[in-house]
This record gives structure tokens, C-alpha cells and sequence, in this order.
């Protein structure tokens, strides 16, 4: 492993951190000075002069913007997420256990996904121009273009409602027994493989496709070795990264597909915690949970990056 | 007391195989005892059959036809290669040549049973062996490739693995067919790599693809071809990507490893010059029909059909050297250029001049600068230091700067005449805006004068419609060239603009432009790395060599003797179409490769 | 010149799907059976030749709020998809040809933005500024822009690096020229193909923010709203919410064809092959 290698890692990882960074000014500069006053939005219209002036002065709305930065800054970095102004509870305890359960669903809709896009992906390329590609493509192409609840209902109108062999609202709690969590979370999970599956396969055919038409690949054909060791030994090595960037980039797109699927099957995730409080315009627990959920997909695409710089020869083995 | 065994391994591949002979005599003389003395030790003999199997490789009334498909219409079939036949014999080499879509390289891989792409091979037979390989079925190609044929591809860097070292790759096939352990075969590769003249041999096989030059990997990839033994070796176009005095050392080294481990090969190129001094016998091919089919003596000295004819005595184009007039066009003084940002200087302190009407032609490998000279020129890329006095006036250094008049005198043809052409643009508009921009024409006296220009190239006004899309390569050159004559110039900056064509094309191209010097009384700065397009168009010469010129002068002060390192170099790396040239030309070197 | 034979048969319907929204968006009054707020019937009445999408959650004709509902999502889709595009496109083109600190400055903060998943960083800014129309056109059209933006510089740089424009660099040719006549041309095919990607982005983003309680506010309705207003129903095995959910599918669907028809077709013109 050389120093190259590890020098652009870790500038890699140094870039996401100063990307949060940067992402947390423009969260926090997108709730506070844009012009929404947060004080009357939580008092409605009706509020008298003193009571906005009150909460103002409570929730520090009278100091310079740079100095609210600073101190929610430095609170985010000690683990304290501020408290929520509707429920007047510390946002941490009650937002780290919907997240748990936000990675409880994606994790599984990952797991089930994954594979299967690899695997269709490869299908496609090894029928390529013929009916089953044709297929895969079309079934994608209607894929990414299918809202979540339009999935998510039909789903639950037919298993839920009709074949009534899964429940319509995944109810999950801390002590329900492991396979129950299973059986509440399935049309919620499936709804997530279909929404990125699609993508992911698109994008995998064309990862693989492109490895597969490599001058390498013609070249052992040529040298008369068979299909198995062409795939394992020619292609996965380099076919290896772009298929990680594929998943990581999906993965990413699968945590905010997330939202709108809890809402959907009224799970108890981070995502419907936080459409609640946007309607009830909770500004700090919209910036913490926003925050989290940007944390995650930059984390996912840091991921991806350093895959691809890992699998490198040219990085690896410098001249 | 002789151990011999005579069993065939493979049906009729070998007749006689002696393995690890021993023989030793009892020795009986009066004074001593007896005693055994070893006469044999040790020694393997395989012997082929010979007779009918002296025949290697036989292809008959071969068809192969490709599915082109586009999105507006139903996908079809067009023929590739059309009722081929040849034979070649055991470690006899044949060249197959041709302009591009000739179907040179599609008859080379038939020999492996393998189409590329789209590609089928629908008609006719391929006996390999004795063995019609096309019956083979997909295991039985399996092992026949990377053990009885192998193929060294035109781009080595793309055919090697990235992500593996070279070794693995280059043992792969010997270890895969079982031909040898991985340490024979690795010995054997090393073995290669030193009769192939690479440096370092021991180590060369532990470096990836990007550690190694493009002309290394080129024999690095012939020597992994040889490193199974097989019977028959494709080349295609093994130097064709290469700089010319990289070629003539990878050529060089390709004969001598032929020669000496007696495979037989198919060497397919579309320069006749290389493919005489490595074949025994030439196809020639065209529009995937044979043309002529002979040794290569006879190709090359008496060639019967007038395509032949012509392919050998191309860059035949001969031009009258003008003498140096007083007064230069352009003058190139002291000129210094860096690439910004960039501390290596691609040009240091150059100076040439272009006459009035005549020719300076720019001679270098890739990495000479000689490009960089000509955007330092058009003020594309303002020098360091220096300055280009160009029909009496000092050029501004920045093309910002430069009034329109400097601008129309001075046009620009380019190598790729496919990107040079705004492709949303017709034959009319590409030609017709300069006479717009800078003579204000309209209408009708536009179109007359656009009809004029394609007169003038040769084309008619027919094309003024069309688009570049509907052009063929030479086709699009010639636009180039009328839009660049439509300014008026007083010199054109011509960057490789045969390059890329076939060389029949080019020709016609070198011909063209000459003729229009006449006519225009325009001057050109040629700038190519072809010394043969030198020859057919110079009047004065300028060699390059990392960023400086190296010999300035006339065209027959540059070509006569005696020369400096790099000339010497440069002039005897061209392949000339003569038996014998390549071994009297490294034999006479005094400069190894430039290159690397 | 265009024959309608040569059209595949997928861009075809997606042609005419198109077609009919779009024909009910600009004509809604006139072709709507009923008004879109007028109670009519039962709640969620059934399918029946008085009301052929049945009735919704307060009684109203459900195929009127439909119709209704494309003017409003299509409406606002297409504004924010112009807004994005214009702003996109502009940003971009200028960042290829002018380079240097402006190229440096807007990119980055591009970066910047699309670092954040869209829906996330909408639902922040929606958590503070009221959801009216106009701010939801300027959240979808700035936030969809950034697509657009490194789409069109990409493809600008691309062309900006070709020998014609050196060509027409060196003929002394103005930046106006060199852009709308010698790399505008040129970038056309990609952009009118992301032109159709865009808009869907815009109406799936809509119909999610509106299914969120958070996009177009009642009595206003488009499509995702009508979903969010339905939804209940579904549990007792009342269809009426998946038919907005259909249409928003459907309408999707057929433009991603005519994008899909529109970028093959236009690329082979160019007569590469690859």
C-alpha cells in the first residue's frame, strides 16, 4: 500500500468533513436567515407583541446569526442536538431510536436489493440487445418513474388489504420479537428494493458492460480461458469499483427514498419524525435530523470514492 | 541401452517424440576395466508430420458479415469479408494488408475462430492443424487459443490487465492449457524478454501496465504470445500505434523472435514497407476481396493488379525544391513556450522561416514541441520569449490581440478534419463563413464563390448541402482545405493533416494541396511526423527533438549526409518498401531509440 | 421529414399520453364534469356513470379534481422545470466559457448544494418559509438547477475543447457566436433529453411534497395532494388514492419515452456511432 494511496484517502475523508461542515452553515443559514420568522411561526398569527418577544429572547433569536451558528455548532459536536420547541424534550433521546429503526428498514431493503441488482445487472449484460435486457431496461425505465406511494399503496392495497397476509401499518417497537420486526417492515422494504432497484441495475449494466468490452477481456478470450475465470479473474477486479460506487450512490438515494416510505406505512422511523415536525415548523429538529440524513449520504459517497481510489492500479502500484 | 518413445501426444501434431534420452557404450580397452561412457544425456526431440500437415493454416472461401444496428432502422447485415482463401505453412509468415475496412484484422482473428462485436463468420472453412476449428465448437476454440494461436494486439496498454501484473498475465495461457509449470514458464518468459531486447529483463514481469512504455509493452506482449509456443502468432498492427524509431526496434525485435522459435504467423498492417521486411508471402486486400495474392518479392517488385500497383508506388509524389527568397512570410525568432503552469519548456529558442509560396515542413516524434510550435504561431498559446514576425508586421502574442487581417492570412487545417467541422453544420456554411466574415460576400456571389472552392477541391457544388457526416475521410480533408483557401491566406498551418488517412487518400490530399500552392501562391508550415510526406512536399525541412530544433536548412542540405545523431536516427527508422532494408538499417544505427 | 412510421411505438404512446395530460391541463374548465370543490356524492363513492372515478374522501367528483389537479401539477412542474433549466443552463454555459474564478466559485458551491439529498434539504426550507406556490417553484427550480448546471457545463467544456471552435477562435469569431452557433448546437441533444428528466424530477418532487403535507396547501389540489387526502381510504379497500398515484406514474412514464426517443434520435443525427 503505498503513500499516494493513503495521502488521497485521507484528503478524501478531510473533504467530507469540511463538506459537513459546509453543509451544516447552509442548513442552519436555510432555517434562520431566510426570511421566516421562527417565533411567530410557532405563536401563529395571533400571537401578542410580547409573547413573540419572549420566545425570541428564549430560544436566542436577538443574537447575531454567526453566534446562534457557534453555539448550536458546538452543542452538535457534544452529542446535544438542542431541544425540540414543540415538545420541549432533548431531541437526542428521542431522535437516536427512530434512527436505529431509520437503519433497521434501509439495511434490509439494502441487503435484499444488492444482490439482486448485481445480479439482474449481469443478467442483462450476458442477454444484451435481447428480450430480457429489453426487459430489464423497460421494467427500469417505469421504475424511476414510479412515486414511492404509488408503489407503497399498491402494495398495501393488495397484501395489506386484500390477500390481508401482511399488516398496512408496519408497527414496530423495542421488545416486539425479531421476526415479528421482519414480517411489520416487509411492503415497507419491498416498496425501498423496487424504488432503487431499477437505478442500481441500470447503472450496474453499464459498470459491467463497460468492463466487459475492455481490449483485457478480448485479450483473455483470446488465450482460450474459460467464462468463470474471465469473470473472476479478468473482469471483478476492475468491474469491482464501479459496482461499489454504484451501491454506495444507491444507498445514499435509498435513505431519503426512506421519508417518504415511513410516512407511507406509518413507521416509526427518523424520516416521518422529521416530515411531523416540518409541518409543525420544530426548527431544531428539522436542522438535526436534516444534518444526520446529509451526514449519512455524504458518508455513502465518501465510501464510494475511496473504494474506487483503493481499487486503482495506478494508484496502488505508482510508478 | 536406448529409451525411445514414439507415442503421438495429440493426433497427428506429433509423429516422434524422444524424451530426456539417455544412451551410454561399454568401453572395453586392454589396459583398463570396462567402463560405461555417456554418449547421450538428456536430450527431448519432438518431430511434426510432414506431407500434408506442412500446411498450417488453411482458410477457404471464408464470409463473415457484421449486424450494424441504428436506432432508426431495423438492425442489418453487411459483408465484411467476401470468398477469402490462403494457405500458410509451418513458420512461414504472411502479411495481410490493406486500408482501413479492408477486413484484415476480421480474416486474423477467423484463425482464432473469434468475431469481434457484432461480427460472424457465416461462410466458409478455417483448418487449423488439419482441423476445420469453425466445427471446434466453444470448447474445443477454448483450446485452441493461447495454445496452438495467439494473437499481439495494435494497443498493448489497453489489452494487458490493469489490475494484475504482467507475468501473471504473460504465463497465463501457458499454465491454463497445461503447456508448462508456472517456473518454466516464467524461465521461459524471462528468456523471451532478453531475445526481445527488454531492459531488465528478471524484473520487467513484476510491473503493472502503466509502469511500462508503449514500444516495451508491445514486446512484453509478443513475448507472452510465445510464451505458450504456440504454432501460429496474429499480429495486428503490433507497431502501428508506435513512434517511427520505436517501431523499427519492436519490428526488429518481432523478425528475430519469429526466426528464431519458428512460428508461423499472420502479420497484418496497412503499411506495405513494414509488412515486407517481416512476410514470406502478401495478401493484398480491399473492401474485404482479395486483390492480389503473392510473395512478397513479387508484390513488392512486380506488382500484377493496379490497386497493388498503386500501394507501392505510393508516396511516389515528387516536387521541384524552390530556392529561399529574401523576404520570409513568417519568421519564427528565438521562440520559448512553456504550457502554463506547467516548469518543463515544450519549445526552447526556436527559429524557422516560411517563404512566400513555398513549404516548411516540421519533422518529429510525438513530444517534439512541433505541435506546440504551430498554437504559439496562431497566438494560441503566447510564448515565453521570442517573437513571430509574420508578411512584415510583429504578431501581437495573444490571438486576443490580433487584428482580423492577421487572423485571415494566416488559416489552420487540422489532423482530425472529423472534429474540425461543427458537425450542425453544412459543406456551404463551414466554407461560406469566412468568405461572410471577412469579405462581407452574401447571396449569391457567396454561393458562386463556395461553388468555385469545391471546384477547386475537387468535389463540385453538389456537396454544399451535405453534411460532414455524409463525407469520407478524404472528402472532409478537402473542406478543410477550401474553407482554409476561402480567407485568402497568405500561409496555412497544416498539423498532420494526412495522418489519419489511408495513404492512397493521403496521396491525393499531398497532391491537392500541392497543386493549390501553385494556383494561390499560398505557403504552407507542414508539421508531421511522416518523412516520406516530408519528401513528396518540402522545400526547407526543420527537425525536432524535445522542444528544439535539431537541423534547419533546404530540403537537400537536411536529407544529404552527413547527419547529426537524431537525423541519422529519424531518416533510417522510416521503413522504405525494400527487401533487406530492416536489417541493414539497425545494423547502420548509431543512435538507440529516441524514445525510450 | 419526421415520419410517424419511424417513431417506436413506446415513444409514440408516451407522445400521446402526453398529449391528453397536457390537452386536460389547459383545458380543465371546460372538460371537467363538475367543479373541483362542489361536494357531489357519497364520500368515496363508488365508480358509476355519473361519476366514472368515483367520489373522494368529502364526496367530490373525483375525475373533475383530477383534471383540476393536472393544471396545478403540470403548472407548477413546468415553471419550476424552466426556472432550473434557464438558470442551469445559463450558470453552466458561462462557467465553460468564461472559466476561471466564476467557473471555480459556482461549482464549488453547486457541490455544495447537491452534497445535501434534495427532499432533505426542501424539507429544511420548507420547514421556514410558507408553502405557497411560488416558493414551492423557486425551491424545485433552484434546487433542480444544479443537475442541469453541471450537465451543461460538462457538455459545453466538451465542446468547447473541439477543433471547429478553435477554428472559429481563430477566424476572430465573438463569444456570442461561439456559443449560440458553434457549441449551443452541438449540446442541444443532451439538454432536450434532460429537459424531460427535469420535469419529472419536478413532478415526482411535487406530488412527494404535497403527499407530505407540505407541498400544495388545500383547497388547492394537484395530484400528490389528492393521494395524502385519500389515503386513509385504502385500508378499507377504497382504491381512490392510487388513481392521482397512477396518473402521476403515467405521466412520468410517457415523458421519460418522448426523452428517451428524443435523445436516440437526436444523437444519431450527429452521425457518430458510439
Amino acid at each position: 500500500m503505498g503513500s499516494p494511496v493513503l495521502r488521497l484517502v485521507a484528503q478524501r475523508i478531510a473533504l467530507g468533513i469540511l463538506l459537513l461542515f459546509a453543509v451544516s452553515v447552509l442548513i442552519f443559514a436555510g432555517t434562520q436567515i431566510l426570511p421566516g420568522d421562527v417565533a411567530q411561526s410557532i405563536l401563529g398569527q395571533s400571537a401578542t407583541p410580547e409573547a413573540l418577544a419572549n420566545l425570541r429572547k428564549e430560544l436566542g433569536l436577538n443574537d447575531p446569526a454567526i453566534v446562534r451558528y457557534f453555539s448550536w455548532l458546538g452543542h452538535l459536536l457534544t452529542g446535544d442536538l438542542g431541544t425540540a420547541l414543540t415538545t420541549r424534550q432533548e431531541i437526542s433521546a428521542t431522535l437516536l431510536p427512530r434512527l436505529w429503526k431509520t437503519l433497521f428498514l434501509a439495511s434490509w431493503a439494502a441487503i435484499v436489493s444488492i444482490p439482486l441488482a448485481i445480479v439482474l445487472g449481469l443478467l442483462a449484460v450476458r442477454h444484451r440487445n435481447g428480450p430480457i435486457d429489453k426487459m430489464i431496461s423497460g421494467f427500469a425505465l417505469a421504475s424511476t418513474s414510479l412515486p414511492e406511494f404509488f408503489i407503497g399503496y399498491l402494495l398495501i392495497y393488495f397484501f395489506a388489504v386484500k390477500l390481508q397476509w401482511l399488516p398496512a401499518i408496519s408497527t414496530v417497537y423495542d421488545s416486539m420479537p425479531f421476526l415479528d420486526k421482519l414480517k411489520a417492515i416487509v411492503l415497507p422494504a419491498t416498496t425501498l428494493v423496487l424504488v432503487v432497484l431499477a437505478h442500481m441495475m441500470r447503472m450496474t449494466r453499464a459498470a459491467i458492460l463497460n468492463v466487459m468490452q475492455s481490449a483485457y477481456i478480448e485479450t483473455a478470450e483470446l488465450k482460450g480461458l474459460s467464462a468463470f475465470r474471465i469473470i473472476c479473474k479478468h473482469a471483478f477486479p476492475n468491474a469491482f469499483a464501479p459496482i461499489v460506487v454504484v451501491v454506495m450512490l444507491n444507498l445514499a438515494f435509498l435513505v431519503v427514498g426512506v421519508v417518504v416510505v415511513e410516512v407511507i406505512f406509518v413507521y416509526p422511523g427518523m424520516g416521518q419524525y422529521m416530515v411531523d415536525h416540518v409541518a409543525k415548523r420544530d426548527v431544531p429538529v428539522v436542522q438535526a435530523a436534516g444534518l444526520i440524513f446529509a451526514a449519512v449520504y455524504i458518508g455513502l459517497n465518501i465510501v464510494a470514492d475511496i473504494a474506487a481510489i483503493l481499487s486503482n492500479p495506478r494508484l496502488r502500484h505508482p510508478k | 541401452m536406448a529409451m525411445a518413445q514414439a507415442k503421438p501426444q495429440r493426433e497427428s501434431d506429433i509423429l516422434l517424440d524422444i524424451r530426456d534420452l539417455e544412451i551410454k557404450a561399454a568401453i572395453y580397452s586392454p589396459d583398463e576395466k570396462p567402463r560405461d561412457v555417456t554418449i547421450v544425456d538428456g536430450v527431448s526431440v519432438q518431430t511434426k508430420p510432414r506431407g500434408e500437415s506442412d500446411i498450417l493454416l488453411d482458410i477457404r472461401d471464408l464470409e463473415i458479415k457484421a449486424t450494424i444496428y441504428s436506432p432508426d432502422e431495423k438492425p442489418r447485415d453487411v459483408t465484411i469479408v467476401d470468398g477469402v482463401s490462403l494457405t500458410l505453412k509451418r513458420g512461414k509468415v504472411l502479411g495481410l494488408i490493406g486500408e482501413s475496412g479492408a477486413g484484415k484484422s476480421t480474416i486474423g482473428l477467423s484463425a482464432m475462430g473469434y468475431g469481434r462485436g457484432g461480427v460472424r463468420i457465416t461462410g466458409g472453412e478455417v483448418f487449423l492443424n488439419g482441423r476445420d476449428i469453425l466445427k471446434a465448437g466453444v470448447q474445443g476454440l477454448r483450446r485452441l487459443r493461447g495454445r496452438e494461436v495467439c494473437y499481439v494486439a495494435q494497443s498493448a496498454a489497453a489489452a494487458f490487465n490493469p489490475a494484475h501484473p504482467l507475468m501473471d498475465q504473460i504465463v497465463e495461457a501457458a499454465l491454463m492449457h497445461g503447456v508448462a509449470s508456472r517456473a518454466e514458464a516464467e524461465k521461459r518468459a524471462v528468456a523471451l524478454f532478453k531475445k526481445l531486447g527488454l531492459p531488465d529483463p528478471d524484473n520487467i514481469g513484476k510491473r503493472y501496465t502503466h509502469q511500462v512504455s508503449g514500444g516495451q509493452l508491445q514486446r512484453v506482449m509478443t513475448a507472452m504470445a510465445l510464451c505458450s509456443e504456440p504454432d501460429l502468432i496474429v499480429f495486428d498492427e503490433p507497431t502501428t500505434a508506435l513512434d517511427v524509431t520505436t517501431q523499427i526496434d519492436v519490428l526488429a525485435a518481432i523478425k528475430d523472435a519469429i526466426r528464431d522459435t519458428g512460428v508461423a504467423a499472420l502479420y497484418i498492417t496497412h503499411d506495405l514497407a513494414v509488412v515486407a521486411q517481416v512476410s514470406d508471402e502478401i495478401m493484398v486486400l480491399r473492401h474485404g476481396k482479395m486483390v492480389e495474392y503473392g510473395e512478397t518479392r513479387q508484390i513488392i517488385e512486380a506488382p500484377r493488379m493496379d490497386y497493388t500497383k498503386a500501394l507501392v508506388s505510393v508516396r511516389s509524389v515528387e516536387h521541384e525544391e524552390k530556392k529561399p527568397t529574401d523576404k520570409p512570410v513568417l519568421s519564427v525568432r528565438n521562440v520559448t513556450a512553456a504550457y502554463p503552469g506547467g516548469q518543463i519548456k515544450v519549445l526552447q529558442d526556436v527559429s524557422v522561416e516560411v517563404h512566400p509560396g513555398q513549404t516548411l515542413a516540421i519533422v518529429g516524434e510525438s513530444g517534439s514541441g512541433k505541435s506546440t510550435l504551430a498554437r504559439v504561431i496562431t497566438g494560441l498559446l503566447p510564448p515565453t520569449f521570442g517573437s513571430i514576425t509574420f508578411a512584415g508586421r510583429t504578431l501581437p502574442p495573444k490571438l486576443a490581440d490580433r487584428g482580423r487581417n492577421d487572423l485571415r492570412e494566416l488559416q489552420m487545417i487540422y489532423q482530425m478534419a472529423d472534429v474540425a467541422m461543427n458537425p450542425r453544420q453544412t459543406v456551404g456554411t463551414i466554407i461560406g463563413r469566412p468568405l461572410e466574415f471577412y469579405f462581407g460576400m452574401r447571396g449569391r456571389e457567396r454561393d458562386a464563390r463556395i461553388a468555385e472552392l469545391l471546384d477547386e477541391i475537387e468535389m463540385g457544388k453538389g456537396f454544399i448541402d451535405r453534411y460532414p457526416a455524409e463525407l469520407s475521410g478524404g472528402q472532409k480533408q478537402r473542406v478543410c482545405i477550401a474553407r482554409a483557401l476561402a480567407a485568402k491566406p497568405k500561409l496555412i498551418l497544416c498539423d498532420e493533416v494526412t495522418s489519419a488517412l489511408d495513404p492512397l487518400v493521403a496521396d491525393g490530399i499531398l497532391k491537392l494541396l500541392l497543386r493549390l500552392q501553385k494556383i494561390e501562391d499560398v505557403a504552407y508550415l507542414f508539421i508531421t511526423h511522416d518523412i516520406a510526406t516530408v519528401r513528396a512536399i518540402a522545400d526547407s525541412i526543420a527537425v525536432m527533438y524535445r522542444g528544439e530544433v535539431v537541423r534547419y536548412g533546404s530540403k537537400t542540405q537536411v536529407l544529404t549526409p552527413p547527419f547529426d545523431a537524431y537525423t541519422d536516427l529519424l531518416l533510417s527508422s522510416v521503413p522504405e518498401m525494400e527487401l533487406g532494408w530492416l536489417e541493414h538499417a539497425i545494423k547502420g544505427r548509431r543512435m538507440a531509440s529516441a524514445g525510450h | 421529414m419526421l415520419n410517424l412510421k419511424r417513431i417506436p411505438t413506446g415513444a409514440l404512446l408516451g407522445l400521446f399520453f402526453t398529449a391528453l395530460f397536457l390537452f386536460a391541463a389547459i383545458f380543465a374548465p371546460l372538460i371537467a364534469p363538475y367543479s373541483m370543490s362542489q361536494i357531489v356524492g357519497d364520500v368515496w363513492g363508488p365508480i358509476s356513470a355519473e361519476h366514472l372515478l368515483g367520489t373522494d374522501s368529502l364526496g367530490r367528483d373525483l375525475l373533475s379534481r383530477m383534471i383540476y389537479g393536472a393544471r396545478t401539477t403540470i403548472f407548477i412542474a413546468a415553471l419550476a422545470t424552466a426556472l432550473s433549466f434557464s438558470l442551469g443552463a445559463i450558470l453552466g454555459f458561462m462557467a465553460a466559457v468564461v472559466g476561471g474564478l466564476f467557473d471555480m466559485v459556482v461549482s464549488r458551491f453547486v457541490d455544495l448544494l447537491m452534497s445535501i439529498p434534495t427532499l432533505i434539504f426542501g424539507l429544511v426550507v420548507l420547514s421556514v418559509l410558507p408553502s405557497t406556490i411560488v416558493t414551492l417553484i423557486l425551491v424545485m427550480g433552484i434546487l433542480s438547477s444544479t443537475r442541469v448546471y453541471r450537465l451543461a457545463r460538462a457538455v459545453a467544456v466538451d465542446v468547447n475543447a473541439m477543433d471547429f471552435v478553435e477554428v472559429a477562435k481563430l477566424r476572430g469569431e465573438g463569444t456570442r457566436w461561439i456559443i449560440f452557433r458553434e457549441i449551443l448546437p452541438n449540446a442541444l441533444s443532451p439538454l432536450v433529453s434532460e429537459l424531460g428528466l427535469r420535469f419529472i424530477f419536478s413532478v415526482l418532487f411535487l406530488s412527494a411534497l404535497s403527499f407530505l403535507g407540505l407541498g400544495v396547501q388545500p383547497p388547492e389540489a394537484d395530484w400528490g395532494g389528492m393521494v395524502k387526502e385519500n389515503k386513509d381510504g385504502i385500508v378499507f379497500g377504497i382504491p381512490a388514492a392510487l388513481i392521482p398515484a397512477a396518473a402521476i406514474a403515467a405521466l412520468a412514464i410517457s415523458v421519460n419515452l418522448v426523452a428517451d426517443w428524443v435523445l436516440t434520435r437526436t444523437t444519431s443525427l450527429k452521425g457518430g456511432r458510439d
